[in-house]
């Protein structure tokens, strides 16, 4: 069996009655990687020595205790680059990082390797993760596996592009604003935003720190909750990670939707969307109704300043946050014997325009004088959008809507940033409230894969997987492979 | 302590009122940094070498908050009769800067760990008042060390992090001070504060305790305050009164001459002797401040607050009313005696083991401070100890031993140590009292010493000097002179 075509679970299954070996897997995934990687350049590095390794010792796991191993043993991952592991070049895809190996391994993905996962590579992405399509990469951008003339969405495109591909079953990617689910929903594949403060984020280049949240990318429901419930729990070492204990996902998985109420936010289904993504979303409603549970019209009419309250708040945690490559210690340094050219020279060249944009915008934001007119505005109307999520979750239990506006678009076509940022329309307001969000694949428009985002309240997030994983096994789009993972098997 | 002679500050004070608020920021003493699990004990390290991804600010780490940090904070804060209000939250102050590893400062805006508070002090005759604004905490940055001058002019420089990081508490007073002695003795009593409570080391040198301070003069006429000037890189008390007497003297000196001040940052440059223009406002930071998102806002709920107050050792000021009250002792050495909380244990430990309140009060403000000084050992950990002490004075207040043997013994154990009164039975150093033997050694004296016997018979008072000394040399110094005196006195009225 190969791993292009399989989740995690079959592969489980694999290396546990002796079909196929850590190593086995991990050799024809990076042998699939070099034949998918000059048409996506989803991979900005692979990790082979480090696979080998790992793949050597969840062997021994596997051979020791087949039954009792975590069900992640031996399977291959793939890495966003904004994710740190011990003595592995990580760039967030910024040239400013260029060289920059970290001394430590950061929480969600120690939790990876802990259970055995090999890591194979480190995926390409939006520069500090701050893009919608991929094309902010310092290191070039990433072809969609279903048209490698589109792009994959972003800013986890390269994550979305590899599983997409058929690289490997499961990759870590991290969502700001929609930077999991809306990749996910242009590559065709299962992609989870957990609660805020259910992941570490220790570890995670942070671009806004309010914000961010790692989460898994599958090819299905199920494999999406395995990983998720691997690397999810309390940190000490992230203080705004959640004490509670985390429910497992898997439990409720196949409960099934029946008597369920489901909100369908009609600001959701307006703002540009296009009508073949309407349709396949429209469709999977009438699939979920038709599993017993009731669809509601709801309201959440905050949506339209959600993306501006966005842009104030991302990049004014991004401005600070991104303070530190200053070429004193690590990463780039442009040398210039005066210090504020030493800085001036090396943030230039180090960052890309997009991250130049956002850096500039939280720093206007935060200046005195403005601070009170948009950063503390923009936190009110914050509260306004998680208090609007909390009513509607008074009278149902979850909301599913698109997750992107549009399937994927081509290269170079949309080269406004407000285009651009309305990709992230539907998918934003979730993070500014902190809920889990995922995106299921649900049909296809003009060929291009379409996703559909289920939402729950705050540490809901088994009911996301639940509703999901009832669509999922109703319908048949989760098998369909793009082309370059059927080139590539 | 009092200043009698006239400076040119002084004389400046005059004509205007200096208004001047201090900004003290204290390095707490617990066991790790602030933000990160090194040692917040970074002296000794070698450069870098104390240091984490979290404290070197790597990409992707996160800062978990010291509660030693927040109960050091809280602690001071009381002892400064602050409030503490239930919520608090950390603030990201923003500027770029080589030893500031994130480009950011992790502190407190505008809702500080505590707020209102205040500090009285006596200087001169009266008592000062300043009032707290607020105590808050933030991180230290690292030091840098330039291969040449100033960072500017530098060929090289070197960066080193172990003290990034380290708990910082930043003191904050409000402009109540009118003199550059009210900035002193402030400075003096918040750093008596904070060591006694066990928060800060003191260490202005090596600037564990820094200063900064605000001055503003105001003609005695107007009502309105002048524009302040903040004066840095003041790492003494003398340094901090030269600089702000410095700083009277040049701000009145523009003000005579009918300029204005300007607003603006001014080093003290101790060699020069005087202040010097560093940033002027135009070119002042714009910090971009905004709540910390790495770290969820924090509740001290009442119950904290109180066993933190409830662990607050009796202060300097309630210690020294309680010493005038139970001691009997005067103000002044109520007062000496507090100032270290060292010293104030060891004199009520001595008074606990039987020593009279003032004989030990008078014994450790004298001999034994001039001791400890000069061994650079403080009497708790000498040889002699503070057991060793009550026994040295038990045999003095017995009269078992004179005042002068009691000083030599004291000198010769404090360091080594020993058992005073095995020493006294061995030297036979035991003081001369017996009426007896004493009377035969007075009739003796005015035998040897006729003239100087009729002298005082005649009315001459000092004439009994010569006598005295004749019955002390004649015991080797170990006689009872008060007995002595009464004695010779008795036999010559005869
Ligand atoms: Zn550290």
């Amino acid at each position: 069996m190969s791993s292009t075509a399989s989740t995690i679970t079959a592969l489980a299954a694999s290396l546990r009655d002796g079909s196929s070996s850590p190593r086995e897997l991990l050799a024809q995934t990076l042998a699939h990687i070099d034949a998918t990687n000059t048409r996506t350049h989803a991979y900005l590095r692979t990790t082979r020595e480090l696979a080998e390794r790992q793949a050597d010792a969840a062997a021994r796991t596997l051979r020791a205790n087949p039954e009792s191993a975590p069900p992640m043993c031996g399977i291959p991952v793939a890495l966003k680059d904004v994710l740190c592991v011990d003595g592995v070049e990580t760039t967030a895809s910024s040239r400013v990082l260029g060289g920059f190996t970290p001394p430590y391994t950061g929480t969600a993905v120690q939790r990876l390797f802990d259970a055995g996962a090999v890591c194979v590579g480190k995926t390409n992405c939006d520069e500090f993760a701050m893009g919608s399509s991929n094309e902010n990469s310092a290191f070039g951008p990433v072809g969609n596996p279903w048209d490698v003339e589109r792009v994959p969405g972003g800013s986890s495109g390269g994550s979305a592009a590899s599983v997409a591909a058929g690289d490997v079953p499961c990759a870590l990617g991290s969502d700001t604003g929609g930077s999991i689910r809306q990749p996910a929903s242009l590559c065709g594949v299962v992609g989870f935003k957990p609660t805020y403060g259910r992941v570490s984020r220790y570890g995670l280049i942070a671009f806004a720190s309010s914000l961010d949240q790692i989460g898994p990318f599958a090819r299905s429901v199920e494999d999406a909750a395995i990983v998720y419930s691997t690397i999810a729990g309390h940190d000490p070492r992230d203080s705004t990670s959640d004490p509670r204990a985390v429910d497992d996902p898997l439990l409720r998985l196949r409960d099934g939707v029946a008597g369920m109420r489901l909100g369908v936010p009609k600001e959701y289904f307006g703002m540009g969307i296009d009508p073949g993504v309407r349709e396949a979303v429209e469709a999977a409603l009438r699939v979920l109704e038709g599993l017993g549970a009731t669809l509601h019209h709801v309201s959440l009419p905050s949506t339209e300043v959600g993306l501006s309250t966005y842009y104030i708040i991302a990049p004014a945690e991004c401005s600070s946050n991104l303070a530190r490559y200053d070429g004193v210690r690590f990463g780039l340094r442009v040398e210039h014997p005066a210090l504020i050219d030493m800085y001036l020279r090396t943030r230039d060249q180090g960052f890309g325009p997009e991250v130049k944009r956002r850096v500039m915008l939280g720093t206007y934001a935060l200046s005195s004088g403005y601070y009170d007119a948009y950063y503390r505005k923009a936190q009110k109307v914050r509260t306004l959008i998680a208090d609007e999520f909390t009513r509607v979750f008074a009278d149902v239990d979850a909301l599913v809507s698109p997750t992107s506006p549009t399937a994927a678009f081509p290269m170079g076509d949309r080269d406004d940033p407000i285009s651009m940022y309305m990709c992230d329309v539907v998918t934003l307001p979730v993070n500014l409230a902190g809920l889990p969000g995922i995106s299921v694949p649900c049909g296809f428009a003009g060929g291009l894969p379409v996703g559909l985002q289920v939402i729950a309240p705050r540490f809901e997030d088994s009911r996301v997987f639940r509703v999901a994983h009832a669509y999922e096994q109703a319908t048949e789009w989760h098998r369909a492979r793009s082309p370059l993972a059927e080139a590539a098997a | 302590m009092t200043q009698t002679a006239e400076t040119p500050a002084i004389a400046a004070l005059e004509r205007y009122e200096a208004v001047i608020g201090l900004e003290v920021h204290a390095q707490l003493l617990t066991v790790s940094k602030m933000f990160c699990g090194c040692s917040a004990a970074y002296t000794d390290a070698a450069p870098n070498d104390n240091t984490c991804p979290v404290c070197l600010g790597l990409p992707g780490v996160l800062p978990v908050i010291n509660r030693q940090a927040i109960e050091y904070t809280v602690r001071t804060a009381l002892a400064l009769e602050c409030e503490i209000p239930e919520f608090t939250k950390f603030d990201r102050k923003n500027y770029f800067y080589p030893d500031l590893p994130k480009g950011y400062q992790i502190s407190q805006y505008d809702t500080p760990l505590s707020r209102n508070g205040r500090i009285e002090f006596p200087v001169g005759g009266e008592t000062v008042r300043c009032g707290i604004t607020r105590v808050h905490l933030e991180e230290d940055t690292g030091t840098m060390h330039h291969a040449g001058d100033v960072l500017q002019s530098a060929t090289q420089s070197f960066v080193d992090f172990n003290r990034s990081g380290v708990p910082l508490m930043e003191i904050v007073g409000e402009p109540d001070l009118r003199t550059a002695e009210h900035a002193r003795e402030y400075l003096v009593r918040l750093r008596q504060l904070l060591m006694y409570i066990g928060v800060n080391d003191g260490n202005l040198e090596k600037g564990s305790f820094r200063c900064d301070a605000n001055i503003s003069l105001r003609s005695r006429e107007a009502a309105e305050l002048g524009t302040k000037v903040e004066v840095k890189n003041m790492n003494s008390f003398r340094a901090v009164h030269r600089a702000l007497e410095s700083e009277i003297e040049r701000q009145a000196a523009v003000l005579d001459s009918g300029a204005v001040i300007q607003q603006e940052t001014r080093g003290w440059v101790e060699t020069r002797g005087r202040t010097v223009s560093q940033r002027s406002k135009e070119y002042a930071h714009d910090y971009r401040y905004f709540p910390e998102p790495d770290l969820p806002p924090l509740r001290l709920d009442s119950a904290f607050v109180e066993r933190v107050r409830a662990s607050l050792p009796e202060l300097p000021p309630a210690r020294a009313r309680r010493f005038v009250d139970q001691y009997g002792l005067n103000a002044y050495d109520a007062s000496v005696l507090t100032s270290t909380r060292e010293d104030a244990d060891t004199y009520e430990e001595l008074v606990r083991l039987g020593v009279a309140a003032k004989l030990a009060a008078n014994w450790l403000m004298g001999d034994v401070a001039a001791l400890a000084n000069e061994h650079r050992l403080g009497l708790r950990d000498s040889g002699l100890g503070i057991a060793g002490l009550s026994r040295l004075l038990g045999l003095l207040d017995s009269a078992r031993i004179n005042g002068p043997t009691a000083k030599e013994l004291l000198t010769e154990l404090y360091v080594r140590g020993g058992d005073p009164e095995a020493i006294v039975l061995e030297r036979g150093l035991g003081q001369v009292s017996d009426e007896t033997e004493l009377e035969a050694l007075v009739d003796a004296a005015i035998a040897a010493n006729p003239v100087a016997a009729t002298d005082f018979r005649g009315g001459k008072q000092q004439a009994l000097g010569q006598l005295m000394r004749h019955v002390k040399e004649a015991t080797g110094g170990r006689a009872d002179m008060p007995l002595v005196n009464r004695l010779l006195r008795e036999r010559l009225s005869r």
